[in-house]
């Protein structure tokens, strides 16, 4: 099989085109670092420096901590979105269904009425501080 | 036009026809920004749904290059004042501007913008933004339609082709003398305070006999 000759170094290509990857992104940047220190005057402020706050004055800091609870709701609510996908087939399909998928969606209703029935009991749908 | 050519216009015409492209620094800077207004993502009243149909498909803000409406003033050029400001919103506007990187452009939409429209008795309801902050196009309509916002971009394109880079005329956001933050009013007892930005409008005094 012949061998393409023409090329020195088949890595040659990848390096230039890690060099093209660095540099493109690198130029605009420099150019736009230029313009800034030469050209246009920084003009910093007050409210220019401020945290952005949809134009209100920012109260607190940042960085705010979620509960843990929050993520029990989160995990609740989404099981029982799911069953409201599965539902809605069930629904359409119900008088043609034959009597095992109709358990069958019975079976899965109860297990899941069951697991309402234990977070609810257990406090997890009620919130406390 | 204030903008000065260092190429005669005769010349370029010539050679262009030619096939070759003549231009400067500050012709080639002034169209990458025209051709980009990035406008903030911001409505206030009904203009507010006349400008979100300027950006969607019949009117398609996107051939002007404008169609990257930003939620965060950081990325935004362009502040487009869409619909009534209140007393309580005045202040947010004006922080909202303060905070918007240099260059930036500010759209008074619509007659409420400009004067307080048919509100302009209220109580509440200031009469122009631009007693507040500088307004570089104004469009007149009650709401002006998605035509009238894509005119004002038009015009404001040919107001960002016109601006000088060097010189005594250059650009506002190049001159380290011109202010880029302007005073964000408080709500008083009365009424805002300060009632206008004194380096850009005074409130005419009333005569009484």
């Amino acid at each position: 099989m012949p061998v393409d000759t023409n090329i020195a170094d088949p890595y040659l290509f990848l390096i230039v085109f890690i060099g093209v990857a660095v540099a493109f992104p690198l130029i605009p940047l420099a150019l736009a670092w230029l313009w800034r220190r030469f050209l246009q005057p920084p003009k910093p402020g007050e409210s220019k420096n401020a945290i952005y706050e949809c134009g209100l004055e920012s109260s607190g800091p940042a960085r705010v901590q979620f509960r843990a609870r929050y993520h029990l709701y989160c995990i609740i609510f989404l099981i029982f979105d799911v069953e409201a996908i599965f539902l809605v087939p069930f629904a359409v399909a119900f008088t043609g269904l034959p009597v095992g998928a109709f358990v069958a969606i019975l079976v899965f209703l109860v297990l899941l009425v069951e697991g309402l029935v234990w977070a609810w009991s257990n406090g997890c749908l009620s919130w406390r501080n | 036009m204030e903008n000065r050519p260092q190429i005669d216009e005769k010349l370029k015409n010539e050679v262009s026809k030619q096939g070759i492209v003549v231009t400067s620094l500050q012709e080639i800077y002034n169209w990458g920004r025209r051709s980009s207004i990035w406008p903030m993502q911001f409505g206030l009243a009904c203009c507010a749904i006349e400008m979100i149909a300027a950006a969607a498909a019949r009117y398609d803000m996107a051939r002007f290059g404008s169609e990257v409406f930003r939620s965060s003033p950081r990325q935004a050029d362009l502040m487009i004042v869409a619909g009534t400001v209140t007393k309580k919103m005045a202040p947010l506007v004006v922080r909202l501007y303060n905070q918007m990187a240099d260059p930036k452009y500010v759209i008074a939409m619509g007659a409420c913008a400009i004067s307080g429209g048919p509100f302009k008795d209220g109580y509440n309801v200031l009469k122009g933004i631009d007693r507040y902050i500088p307004v570089d196009v104004y469009i007149s309509g009650c709401p002006p339609r998605p035509e009238a916002l894509l005119h004002a971009l038009i015009e404001l394109q040919h107001k960002i082709d016109g601006q000088q880079l060097t010189g005594p005329s250059r650009a506002e956001f190049l001159d380290p003398e011109q202010p880029s933050e302007f005073p964000i009013p408080a709500l008083g007892k009365h009424d805002l305070e300060p009632p206008a930005n004194t380096a850009l409008f005074r409130p005419p005094s009333i005569q009484r006999d």
